[in-house]
């Protein structure tokens, strides 16, 4: 599903350069569950942008479902990040004069979908996060929980192969996070793949497998006894 | 471009920030508001402009005669200089084909009557030719003619004023008019966009006149039209002959401005074509400065606009939009701002020029208006100067980078 080999990205502060990843190697099958976890400036965060397409490394192999990820065109790269993932930020972002179903619906219209089949789709994803009767509310009338629930519906939306989740719990209170957790496991166990930054134990342990990074490598890599989220709900 | 979904991401953005469009389309409604009331007055002018010369064609030369001013040759000044008809024929023959029509002219006072009515008119006596210089338009029945000044006829072709004036409840064709004791038969009538002093008068054949007033063969004054083959300086030159020529016959000093009047038509309409020229020109710059300065304030609010929605465009690009749509989201808003503030400053222009138009006339400002070529040439413009406008903002929205708009503040 997803191949990184030797990977290495640094970021140019004033006349030095800060080297950030240095030589990541991590292979990711189908339908599994990964936390990448690590303190903050440990480089989690880069390698979720590099494998979201939204960062280039500088040097190393990324392959994602048999396509090799290198020297994209904007162009190019807008629409693998629409075919292939999913993202679901601490922040939310969603757009803010823009009501619930319309922000499901917009990864549709950039596949050039018709409006009718677009909000065919957005509904599907909204019900699907329990929020079918709040399509026509705009997000600062939504709750946190709620906001997040509409940003995975708009990242589920365009049906991709990947989910990146950036602390998607992040902002949100302990049982929210519990309620939204429970909700992205029972996407995987739909047979999606997810990817998920978080400096947070618990959430860590409810996905499959932890990878650990610290100062740009990887310290450790196991797999878990998943936790379900549904037992604190 | 003819997107519906493009048009909707647009007008919803237009309307998230009322306010912030509405503020920047003013300068743009403004200068076109000034560059449409600017155009409307100049246009105004031109035609007043043009108006001064339909009622002769624009290469007339008018020759007159007076008294000298100075002695010479053994003559007095103060020497009456009188024209006749030899010397009609001699600068016929002397400038052959430079002169394309040409005609004399004599001038009578005459009380007309036919039935009750009475009132007086001036008799302008001429050649068949005169039609052509004057730009005469018979309306019914026909002009003077050859066969005319050869009998003598007494014939008259009217104003229409004076058919307006005398004949209320008849045709004025065929009818006979009495000019102060003598009947004429009138043969035409005629209009002149030369204004009411022109429709008020009564062209007679020459020869007719000069037996009946006075027996002689004197002519008031001399009018010809040259060769259009002619430019502008060779026109001048023909006329400056003339003058020497004719001072040369009377045998007038060539510094005497007095005794020999020639009066070329292409000088003045040289001066006024260079002045409505220049006229254009300025209202053209003044109009493009104060549409570069609303392009200029535009592409500022645009670029602000770009800033301020940095995130959401990176969230776009996020869940996968392209750079060109992206470009188009900014180039088409910029464009709509533009175009729209435009066509509001032009119409709020127009109307302006239309209410104040009548008002204007007593400033030599007649019929002002925008016509319609201008509004395309505008919209053209706008569109343009939009494009202009979002330029920058566009490529500035496009090379947005998500990582960098997405980070966490």
């Amino acid at each position: 599903m997803l191949k990184i080999n030797k990977l290495h990205k640094s970021y140019p502060i004033g006349d030095s350069s800060l080297h950030v990843l240095k030589g990541i190697d991590l292979s990711v099958e189908s339908g599994e569950m990964v936390a990448i976890m690590g303190s903050s400036g440990s480089g989690k965060s880069t390698l979720l942008n590099i494998i979201g397409m939204l960062d280039e490394a500088d040097e190393g192999e990324y392959v994602l479902d048999n396509v090799p990820i290198k020297n994209l065109t904007e162009k190019k790269a807008a629409i693998y990040r629409n075919k292939f993932l999913g993202f679901i930020f601490q922040s939310f972002n969603l757009i803010n004069y823009k009501n619930a179903l319309d922000n499901v619906a917009l990864p549709l219209y950039y596949q050039g979908l018709k409006r009718k089949e677009r909000i065919e789709k957005g509904l599907f994803h909204l019900e699907k996060v329990g929020l079918r009767d709040w399509a026509d509310h705009l997000p600062n009338e939504l709750s946190g929980g709620q906001k997040q629930r509409v940003a995975i519906a708009r990242a589920l939306a365009a049906n991709p192969k990947l989910l990146l989740a950036d602390e998607p719990t992040g902002a949100l209170d302990t049982k929210t996070s519990h309620e939204i957790m429970e909700f992205i496991q029972s996407l995987n166990d739909e047979g999606k793949t997810i990817l998920m930054v978080t400096h947070e134990e618990d959430i860590a342990n409810m996905c499959k497998r932890i990878v650990r990074l610290k100062d740009g490598v990887i310290m450790e890599d196991t797999f878990v006894e998943q936790v379900r989220a549904s037992q604190y709900v | 471009m003819f997107d519906r979904d493009l048009w909707r991401e647009i007008f919803q953005s237009i309307n998230m920030n009322r306010t912030r469009s509405l503020l920047s389309g003013f300068t743009v409604a403004f200068a076109i508001l000034l560059f449409a009331i600017l155009f409307g007055v100049a246009n105004g002018l031109q035609n007043t402009f043009a108006e001064a010369f339909v009622d002769d064609a624009s290469n007339s030369i008018f020759i007159r005669a007076g008294r000298t001013t100075k002695a010479s040759n053994g003559l007095q000044a103060g020497r009456r200089i009188q024209f006749k008809n030899k010397d009609y024929d001699y600068i016929k023959e002397e400038f052959g084909d430079k002169v394309q029509y040409i005609t004399s002219r004599l001038y009578r006072n005459v009380n007309a009557s036919f039935r009750n009515e009475k009132n007086s008119y001036t008799v302008r006596a001429c050649h068949p030719d005169h039609q052509y210089l004057e730009n005469t338009k018979v309306t019914y029945g026909r002009f003077l003619n050859q066969s005319d000044m050869e009998n003598k006829t007494k014939v008259v072709v009217i104003g229409r004023l004076v058919e307006e004036d005398l004949f209320i409840k008849t045709t004025p064709v065929g009818k006979y008019i009495n000019l102060s004791g003598i009947q004429y038969k009138v043969v035409g009538v005629f209009e002149d966009d030369g204004g009411d002093n022109e429709e008020r008068l009564i062209y007679m054949p020459l020869t007719t006149a000069q037996q009946v007033y006075g027996n002689n063969d004197y002519v008031d004054q001399i009018n010809l039209t040259y060769n259009p083959n002619l430019k502008f300086d060779q026109a001048l030159d023909f006329s400056n002959l003339i003058t020497e020529k004719l001072k040369d016959r009377f045998s007038v000093a060539s510094s005497d401005q007095r005794a020999i009047r020639v009066r070329n038509l292409a000088n003045e309409a040289q001066a006024i074509n260079q002045m409505t020229t220049g006229l254009g020109i300025i209202i053209l710059v003044i109009g493009f400065g104060t549409l570069i300065a609303g392009v200029v304030g535009i592409s500022n609010i645009m670029i602000f606009i770009v800033k301020e929605r940095t995130k959401e465009i990176g969230i776009r690009k996020a869940l996968g939009a392209s750079p060109k749509s992206i470009v188009s989201i900014i180039l088409i808003e910029s464009i709509l701002i533009t175009l729209i503030a435009g066509f509001v400053g032009l119409f709020i222009g127009m109307g302006v020029v239309e209410l104040a138009g009548p008002s204007l006339e007593k400033y030599f400002i007649k019929d002002a208006g925008v016509s319609t070529s201008t509004i395309i040439g505008a919209t053209f413009t706008l569109i343009v100067a939009g494009g202009i406008a979002g330029y920058l903002p566009a490529k500035k929205a496009s090379r947005i980078k998500p990582i960098v708009a997405l980070r966490d503040d």
